[in-house]
C-alpha cells in the first residue's frame, strides 16, 4: 500500500549473545498506515515491547538486530547512522513509556525537559522555546501551563506526569507515536482521560500510532487494527471490528475466553494450559501447539505460515480460520451455579464498624505531630462465610490498608473489627497470635510475598510452625505436599526455591502457605493485578475452587472491575479512605447511584467491539489524604455537585437490606 | 580461579603467620649495627631497620598484631552493631529513639580521633586499641542493620509472616537477619581492611603496639622517616596491608555470591523435601 508510514519487513532480534540467544522478535512484518492506530497486544514476554524497541533503535545492550527492514516513509531506519537515527527519535517517531515517574528526570522542570526536546526537534521556534512549550502544555489538557512550566515532576500526580511525557513526543511534531502500556500504571480514570486524550490529539495532527497492550479493553477503545503477538512472532492481524467479531487465531480466542466477567460468572474461566515455550531454540511446529485446544498433527511438524484472509486480516495458523464458528466461546465446562441466596439468616464472619487508621506526621526534632494521614476514615464493612466481598477503588484510596488493619497489621486507630463475634482491636499477644490462622492474607506481588532465602516446603510449612498445626516434621511434610497439589503444583516444588518458578506458580506457593493454616477468612489483596490474564483466569478459577471445598470468604480488594463481576457477591467502592457505595454485586455493576462509582465503572474499557461508550469524564486527581476536603469528600470532582455537598459528609442510605450509598442526591428522594 | 585461589592464600598465610609467628625461630627485635638501613639481600630477604633488625622477622611478628586487631574488632563491632540495629528497627518507637541517640553521639566525634583520644586515656596496648576501634566501629553496623532491617520489615513477606502468628525471635532469625548478610559482609570486608589501616595509625602514633614490639603500622611509623634512602622499611609492610586489604575485599565479593541462594555459584545446600 503507498499510504504505508511504517513499513516492517521479517525483523529479527535477539537478545544474549552466549550460546543460545533468545529470540525475542522473531521474523515480524508489519505495517501502519498514516494517521492509524495500530495496536500490537499479547502478554508479558512476548515480544511486543522488544518490537517497539527495536523500531527506535533503543534495544538493551544484550539485544541487536540479526535481520530484516524497517522503513519509515522512504528512511530505511536499520541503515541510518547514529547521528541521523537521533533526529527521528523525538522527531518523525516518539515514544511514550508504562513509568511516568520514571521517564522524567526530577532535577529538571518540566517546561525545561520539554524545552529540551523542541529544542532539538523544532529549530524554527528560535532560541526561546516558551511559548512553544506552554502551546504543548495546553494541547495535553495540562491546566495553568505557565505555572505548571515552573513545576517538578514530582509536584504532578501520575497522570499529568504522562501527559508531559506526551507533550515531549509531541514536540517534534511526529508522524508516529509509539506508545508502550501508556496506562497500565494508571488508574481506570486516568488511562480513560490519557486515551481520550490520545484520541483527540490524533485527530487533530493525523499522526499514526503504535499502541502497545496487554489489555483487550484498551484494544477496543482505541484501536483501528490489531495485531497480536504470541512468543516473538505476530499469531494474527485484523481490523479492530472483525478481531472482536470473530477472533481467528486459538490463542487469541483464548484470550477472549479467560477474561473475567459477568456472563461467566457461574463458570470456570478458559485457561490456556502450559507455558510460552523457551525462545532459545528453533521451532519445527507452530509455537502455541502445545497448548493449542485444536491442535492437529501437522501442526507439530510444519511452522505454520502466514494466512491472509478477507478484509485485511491475516493469521499464522493451519486452521486458516476454518474451525471459525467455535469463535467467542463454548463454556469449558460448566461448573456448579454458584451458592446463591445464602446471605440472609448467617450471622456475618466479619464484621467491621467505623474503622479508623490514621498514619500521623511528624515534623522537627521533637517528632511533632503536625497531621494525620487520613488512610482509612470510617469504613463499615461485613462479610458472611463463604462469601465474597469485594473492595474497590483507585490508588490511594485506602483499600489496602483496610485490608491489613483487618488483620491488626497496623492496628486500627479506631473502630471495632469482630471476627465471629471476638472484638480483634482488644486482642493481643499470643491471644491474637494464635487468633491468625482464621484470617490469612495474599498480596499483589507474589515474589516480594516470599522470603527468597527460603524453600517452598519451608514458606508453606511456617505458619503450621507457627500455629502448631501437625504433630511432628513427618506429618507436616506430608501436609505441604497436600496443599501443592491442591493449587496444582508439581510434587518437587516443595525443595525449590521461589525464584524458580514463573509467576502464576508463585501466587499459588502463597495461595498454599495461606491455607496451610485453615484459615476462614482470605484476605486477597490484589491477587491477580500483576498477572497476564490467561494466568489470572487460572489464579481465579483456584480461588473459587477453593471456596466451594472449604467455603472459604473472601475480601477481595481490586481495581478491575470485570474480576469484581466474576467472583464477588458483595462490593463495597472506596474514596479517599471511606466507603462511598455498598451493595451486592448486581446492585452496585448495574445500577450504581452513587457518582463516583458510575464514573469509576463508565471509565473501565469493555473488550467488545462497540464498546465505546460514554465515559463519565472526571476532572483533576484524587486530593490528599492529609487534607481531605470538607465535606463530601468526592465534591470538587462530581459532575453533580451541589453548594449542600461542601457542608458535611453524607450520611449514609439504607436502600435495602444489602444496600448503603453516601450521597445527597440520595439523601433528597428518601 | 585466581580470584578465590590468590585471595584465600594471602589470608591462609595471613593467619599463619599470626598464628605460628612465635614458634619460628625469629629474632625480631635482634639489633644488627652493620646492617642498619640495608636493602633486601641474601642473608635478611627483605633487609634491615633503621636498628638493623630483620624486617622480614617484624613483619612475620606485626602480622599478629594486625590479626588480632582486625579480627577482634570486626568480630565484635559487628555482632553488637547488629544487635543494636537489629533491636532498634523492629521495635521501633522510644527504643529506637533512645538507640539512634546514642549513636549520633558516637557519630559526632571524627572515628579515628575518639578512638586516639580513648587510647590515650586507656593508654598505649594492643587491648585498648581494640577496644577503641570496637566503641567508634560498632555504630557503622548499627546503622547499616538499622536502616536495612526498616525497608525489610514493611515487606510483604514479612507482613505474610507476622500474619500467620509466627514469634518475633523467629521472625528476625529467618526473616530479617538472612536477607541483611550481603550488605552485612561487605561491610564487614570492608571493615577488616578499614581495621588493618586503622591500627596502622595509632601505632603510627604511638598508642598500638609499644617498642619494640612490631606491628605492620608501626612499622611504617618507623620508616617513614627514611622514605628516600631506605624505601624498603615502608613498601613492605605496606605491600603487606594492600594485599591483605585486596584478599579480604575480593574475597567478601565471593561469599556474597556463596551465600545468595538465587546466584548460580551458591552453596546453600537444598534441604531435601
Amino acid at each position: 500500500m503507498s499510504d504505508a508510514l511504517l513499513r516492517i519487513k521479517n525483523l529479527k532480534t535477539w537478545l544474549g549473545n552466549g550460546e543460545a540467544p533468545v529470540c525475542a522478535v522473531d521474523g515480524i512484518d508489519l505495517e501502519i498506515h498514516k494517521g492509524e492506530t495500530f495496536v500490537l497486544l499479547g502478554e508479558s514476554g512476548c515480544g511486543k515491547s522488544m518490537t517497539a524497541l527495536s523500531i527506535m533503535r533503543l534495544l538493551p545492550p544484550a539485544g541487536r538486530i540479526v535481520a530484516g527492514s524497517i522503513f519509515l516513509g522512504e528512511t530505511s531506519l536499520l541503515d541510518l547512522p547514529e547521528n541521523a537515527m537521533r533526529r527521528e527519535r523525538g522527531g518523525r517517531m516518539g515514544m511514550i513509556f508504562q513509568e511516568p515517574m520514571t521517564s522524567l528526570n526530577p532535577v529538571l522542570t518540566v517546561g525545561t525537559q520539554i524545552a529540551e526536546a523542541v529544542l532539538i526537534h523544532d529549530p524554527g521556534q528560535g532560541r526561546d522555546p516558551r511559548g512553544r512549550v506552554i502551546e504543548l502544555l495546553k494541547a495535553v489538557g495540562i491546566p495553568d501551563p505557565e505555572q505548571r512550566y515552573r513545576e517538578y515532576p514530582h509536584q504532578l500526580s501520575g497522570g499529568m506526569k504522562q501527559r508531559v511525557m506526551i507533550a515531549i513526543a509531541l514536540a517534534g511534531r511526529p508522524e508516529l507515536l509509539i506508545a508502550d502500556e501508556p496506562t497500565t500504571a494508571l488508574d481506570v480514570t486516568i488511562q480513560a482521560q490519557v486515551l481520550a486524550l490520545m484520541k483527540e490529539l490524533q485527530q487533530k495532527t493525523g499522526m499514526a500510532v503504535l499502541l502497545i497492550t496487554h489489555d483487550l479493553g484498551v484494544v477496543a477503545e482505541v484501536a483501528d487494527r490489531v495485531a497480536v503477538m504470541y512468543a516473538g512472532q505476530i499469531v494474527e492481524v485484523a481490523p479492530c471490528e472483525a478481531f472482536f467479531r470473530a477472533p481467528k487465531h486459538p490463542y487469541s480466542r483464548k484470550l477472549f475466553q479467560s477474561i473475567p466477567g459477568r456472563e461467566k460468572r457461574a463458570r470456570r474461566l478458559a485457561v490456556i494450559r502450559g507455558t510460552v515455550p523457551p525462545l532459545d531454540r528453533e521451532f519445527d511446529g507452530c509455537r502455541f501447539a502445545d497448548r493449542c485446544d485444536a491442535v492437529m498433527d501437522i501442526c507439530r511438524r510444519q511452522v505454520p505460515g502466514w494466512t491472509p484472509l478477507a478484509g485485511g486480516q491475516g493469521v499464522r495458523c493451519f486452521l486458516e480460520g476454518g474451525a471459525g464458528p467455535d469463535s467467542t466461546g463454548s463454556p469449558p465446562e460448566a461448573a456448579a451455579e454458584k451458592t446463591g441466596g445464602r446471605q440472609g439468616g448467617h450471622p456475618p464472619l466479619l464484621e467491621v464498624e467505623n474503622l479508623k487508621v490514621h498514619f500521623p506526621i511528624h515534623k522537627g526534632v521533637f517528632r511533632r505531630v503536625v497531621g494525620h494521614v487520613r488512610a482509612v476514615d470510617g469504613v463499615s464493612l461485613g462479610i458472611s462465610a463463604g462469601r465474597t466481598l469485594a473492595v474497590v477503588g483507585e490508588s490511594g484510596c485506602g483499600k489496602t490498608t483496610v485490608g491489613k488493619a483487618i488483620l491488626q497489621l497496623p492496628r486500627p486507630t479506631a473502630g471495632s473489627v469482630r471476627f465471629e463475634g471476638d472484638e480483634l482491636t482488644r486482642l493481643s499477644g499470643e491471644a491474637l497470635r494464635r487468633r491468625r490462622s482464621d484470617f490469612q492474607i495474599i498480596f499483589q506481588d507474589p515474589m516480594a510475598s516470599m522470603n527468597p532465602r527460603m524453600l517452598v516446603g519451608d514458606i508453606v510449612e511456617e505458619g503450621m510452625l507457627a500455629q502448631g498445626i501437625g504433630a511432628d516434621a513427618r506429618q507436616r511434610r506430608a501436609r505441604v505436599g497436600e496443599l501443592l497439589e491442591q493449587v496444582g503444583l508439581p510434587a518437587g516444588a516443595a525443595g525449590r526455591y521461589p525464584h524458580e518458578f514463573s509467576g502464576g506458580q508463585r501466587q499459588r506457593i502463597c495461595v498454599a502457605r495461606a491455607l496451610a493454616v485453615q484459615p476462614k477468612l482470605i484476605i486477597c489483596d490484589e491477587p491477580t493485578s500483576a498477572l497476564d490474564v490467561s494466568v489470572q483466569a487460572q489464579i481465579l478459577n483456584l480461588l473459587q475452587e477453593l471456596q466451594q471445598a472449604y467455603g472459604l470468604s473472601y475480601l477481595f480488594i481490586t481495581h478491575d472491575i470485570s474480576v469484581v463481576a466474576y467472583l464477588a457477591h458483595e462490593v463495597a467502592v472506596m474514596y479517599l479512605g471511606r466507603v462511598v457505595e455498598r451493595g451486592t454485586v448486581t446492585e452496585v455493576l448495574e445500577h450504581p447511584l452513587h457518582p463516583y462509582t458510575q464514573a469509576l465503572l463508565s471509565a473501565v474499557p469493555v473488550a467488545e467491539p462497540g464498546g465505546r461508550r460514554q465515559v463519565i469524564r472526571l476532572e483533576g486527581d484524587m486530593p490528599s489524604p492529609s487534607n481531605p476536603p470538607a465535606g463530601c469528600h468526592f465534591h470538587p470532582r462530581c459532575p453533580q455537585a451541589m453548594d449542600k455537598c461542601q457542608k458535611a459528609y453524607p450520611e449514609a442510605v439504607r436502600l435495602s437490606e444489602t444496600r448503603t450509598v453516601s450521597c445527597v442526591l440520595l439523601d433528597q428522594d428518601s | 580461579m585466581m580470584r578465590i585461589y590468590l585471595p584465600v592464600g594471602i589470608l591462609l598465610l595471613w593467619c599463619l603467620m599470626a598464628l605460628a609467628g612465635p614458634l619460628l625461630p625469629l629474632e625480631p627485635d635482634r639489633i644488627d649495627l652493620p646492617h642498619i638501613l640495608a636493602g633486601p639481600g641474601v642473608e635478611y630477604l627483605l633487609g634491615n631497620d633503621d636498628l638493623g633488625r630483620p624486617i622480614l622477622d617484624r613483619l612475620v611478628m606485626g602480622a599478629r598484631t594486625s590479626f588480632v586487631v582486625a579480627v577482634g574488632v570486626v568480630l565484635v563491632s559487628s555482632l553488637v552493631g547488629v544487635l543494636a540495629g537489629a533491636v532498634a528497627a523492629y521495635a521501633g518507637g522510644w527504643v529506637d529513639l533512645l538507640l539512634m541517640r546514642i549513636i549520633d553521639v558516637f557519630l559526632a566525634f571524627p572515628g579515628i580521633l575518639l578512638a586516639i583520644a580513648l587510647a590515650g586515656v586507656m593508654g598505649p596496648g594492643i587491648d585498648n586499641v581494640i577496644i577503641a576501634l570496637f566503641v567508634v566501629g560498632w555504630v557503622g553496623y548499627a546503622r547499616l542493620a538499622r536502616a536495612q532491617i526498616l525497608s525489610l520489615k514493611r515487606r510483604d513477606h514479612v507482613i505474610a509472616a507476622v500474619a500467620l502468628g509466627t514469634g518475633h525471635v523467629r521472625i528476625i532469625t529467618r526473616h530479617l537477619l538472612p536477607l541483611i548478610a550481603a550488605p552485612l559482609i561487605i561491610e564487614a570486608t570492608f571493615g577488616i581492611a578499614g581495621i588493618v589501616i586503622a591500627e596502622a595509625g595509632l601505632s603510627f602514633l604511638g598508642l598500638g603496639v609499644q617498642p619494640p614490639a612490631a606491628s605492620w603500622g608501626s612499622m611504617i611509623r618507623d620508616g617513614a622517616r627514611y622514605m628516600l634512602v631506605a624505601p624498603h622499611m615502608v613498601l613492605a609492610p605496606g605491600l603487606a596491608i594492600l594485599l591483605v586489604v585486596l584478599a579480604v575485599n575480593l574475597l567478601g565479593d565471593r561469599l556474597r555470591d556463596w551465600l545468595d541462594v538465587r546466584s548460580a555459584r551458591s552453596v546453600i545446600e537444598r534441604k531435601n523435601w
